[in-house]
């Protein structure tokens, strides 16, 4: 019975999941149990949306795509959620780094949350995660803002718990631009509904090929653009991406580092293509003027940037804004092949800076530190989690056998294919500049010795807990696997990216 | 405080309060026919409250509203809306189908949306109570 409805539960569960964490008791000193429980309950929801993701994908691989009716009204008139091959692709990746983050969570969370909060910290957990997979189940304009919000305004909560107090106004900054960035998707959708009567994405995309002299869906497009660029942190609208992510609590980074911007992407790809279709999108209005040199800026400017960061979670950040710059370099490109690139650089991206931040948080919950200089020795006293972020580095920086390499390897094709020489000089450049950033910490982990006396302190750092090392070590196995074995992470996309294009 | 001085401020809300409350019940159930609904109900519900604690202050009102009832009052709302999507999935229905929610399929909706509305109005009234009471003890920690 369940499985006809299995669509609108990928989004319920975890929704249903938030207030039951909000419900138990707050944790005094001595009473941890209910703590414990919330994680398990956040836990077994992230688990189930996982499986319910991997069911859709099968189920979607069958059919090309699902619908639902919400309340049982016919779209266009009700709310429709509506998955296809892109829609799967990302519900996988999202639900799949949630269940990863919370089977390794419980310790450090423990460790950086005060222990009243934890329960709530779930509850805000999946409150995100319920956002972040809504906006990728709807088929409805309005309804991606709705879920947008909910997922920004839980990420705004999680990010400000952070132990640093720099953690609030990185909150706060994030608060500002991602509410403008709202807003604007928000006077987007309000346009189009204007023009067309309908908020249902199918309808829209059928109504929009008559309006393309209107001034209204100019404006409608530009807003999108801006406002979609502000969420996923395209170049000079990034600003608030670094610092939200180095001050978030670890797990929260490892979470949103994966999963926020990549919806957001998933946000240009359903709009840019889904709605005005490429011919729109490029022949029309342009937008691969302006996105490719963006995004090249990108790639330059915060690899260069990230190699003068001290601080290694801001490094890996800023290695985030330049790796944005890929996924929408390939779009940028204005093929088919550039946008299918990008769309696996998404995927590949998610598993790699996941697993990266997820090291980050096993550093920390051992040493409380991710300043460089405190990488010094590690190799030695922690050397699976340095040797989980030494292979993740590699696939950071794509070398071969590594899943940063085949979606670099497809990247730089389209980017040929294109005669682009410059996007392809680009994109073997940022990996050089990778190769820097990244050595900068395996220099400091396995070469450089502690230079403080051995204090009692540093001596005891033993090896990060196995609760994290091994969701820490699936990812890295993860992000080798899809190295060799790609017809599952490029036929989808492949796939998604063909069935989007006309 | 001093009583003395905001006898005025008493007597008129003492008038005011109850039918701010009373208004808010009347938005709450005729949302679906008339103006109103969940969100503006909890609203009007939560004013006539924040307008009580403003008055004879936040203790007091706590002693009606206690922070840990609040708490749940929260959740509750929340549970109740996806609760009612859970079961009219288990009827037969899609989620938020309200037509199997009873035999007439008119009376479902009526019920499915008076059940919905009023766990936006318990969250929305419950959550904007909670906002002031934790504002409030911040400033005077402060």
């Amino acid at each position: 019975m369940l499985s006809q409805h299995l669509l609108v539960l990928q989004v319920v569960v975890p929704l249903l999941s938030a207030p039951l964490c909000a419900l138990l008791p707050l944790a005094s000193p001595g009473k941890y149990f209910s703590n414990k429980l919330a994680w398990l309950i956040a836990t077994v929801a992230s688990l189930i949306s996982f499986v319910i993701s991997i069911l859709l994908a099968i189920e979607v691989s069958k059919h090309g795509y699902i619908s639902y009716e919400l309340g049982g009204w016919t779209p266009p008139w009700g709310i429709e959620y509506r998955i296809d091959h892109l829609s799967a692709y990302v519900l996988l990746i999202v639900s799949g780094i949630a269940s990863i983050t919370m089977l390794a969570a419980q310790k450090s969370i423990e460790k950086e949350i005060a222990h009243e909060k934890i329960s709530l910290f779930y509850s805000a957990f999946l409150l995100c995660l319920t956002g972040l997979l809504g906006i990728v189940a709807t088929g409805d304009a309005f309804n991606i803002f709705v879920f947008l919000e909910i997922s920004s305004l839980s990420s705004y909560v999680l990010i400000a718990l952070g132990n640093n107090r720099k953690a609030l106004t990185a909150s706060y900054q994030y608060l500002i631009m991602g509410t403008i960035g709202a807003t604007f998707i928000l006077i987007g959708v309000g346009l189009l509904y204007m023009l067309t009567g309908t908020l249902n994405l199918v309808d829209l995309q059928q109504k929009i090929p008559e309006l393309l002299d209107s001034r209204a869906l100019h404006a409608a497009f530009a807003f999108f653009t801006v406002g979609i660029s502000l969420k996923l942190a395209l170049l000079p609208l990034h600003l608030w991406l670094p610092n939200a992510y180095a001050y978030a609590p670890s797990m929260i980074t490892v979470f949103l580092s994966a999963t926020a911007t990549k919806v957001s992407l998933y946000v240009l790809f359903r709009f840019f293509f889904g709605l005005f279709s490429n011919e729109v999108t490029f022949g029309e209005f342009h937008l691969d003027k302006i996105l490719l040199p963006l995004s090249i800026l990108a790639i330059l400017i915060a690899s260069a940037v990230a190699i003068f960061q001290d601080n290694i979670k801001r490094m890996f950040a800023y290695s985030s804004v330049a790796q944005i710059g890929y996924m929408t370099l390939g779009i940028g490109l204005a093929t088919k092949s550039g946008s299918v690139a990008g769309m696996l650089h998404l995927f590949n991206h998610a598993i790699i800076k996941g697993g990266i931040f997820l090291a980050m948080a096993c550093i920390v919950i051992r040493t409380n530190s991710v300043q460089l200089s405190n990488f010094a020795g590690l190799g030695k006293r922690m050397p699976w989690t340095m040797a989980a972020l030494l292979l993740l580095g590699l696939g950071l920086i794509g070398v071969p056998f590594t899943a940063g390499f085949i979606s670099k390897w497809y990247l730089l094709i389209a980017a040929l294919d294109q005669r682009s020489w410059l996007a392809a000089a680009v994109i073997v450049g940022g990996s050089l500049l990778a190769i820097i950033y990244v050595w900068k910490v395996i220099e400091y982990a396995y070469l450089k010795t502690s230079s403080k006396t051995i204090d009692s302190d540093t001596a005891s750092t033993k090896e990060a807990p196995l609760q994290m090392l091994i969701p820490l070590w699936l990812l890295v196995a993860a992000s080798i696997y899809f190295g060799f074995e790609t017809s599952f992470s490029f036929g989808f996309a492949n796939t998604a990216i063909n069935a989007l294009f006309k | 405080m001093n009583n003395r001085r905001s006898l005025i401020l008493r007597e008129v809300s003492n008038v005011v309060i109850p039918s701010v409350l009373l208004y808010a019940l009347y938005v709450q159930f005729h949302g679906e026919y008339g103006p109103g609904g969940g969100f503006q109900a909890g609203v009007i519900f939560a004013a006539g409250v924040i307008l009580y604690a403003l008055v004879y202050g936040r203790k007091k009102t706590q002693k009606i509203f206690p922070t840990s009832v609040i708490r749940y009052f929260v959740s509750i709302g929340l549970l109740l809306y996806a609760g009612v999507g859970v079961a009219s999935m288990f009827m037969g229905g899609n989620f938020l189908d309200y037509n199997v929610l009873s035999h007439d399929p008119q009376h479902g909706q009526h019920l499915g949306i008076l059940l919905i509305e009023l766990g936006v109005g318990i969250t929305v009234a419950a959550v904007m109570i909670m906002i002031f009471y934790m504002l409030d003890e911040y400033a005077e920690k402060k």
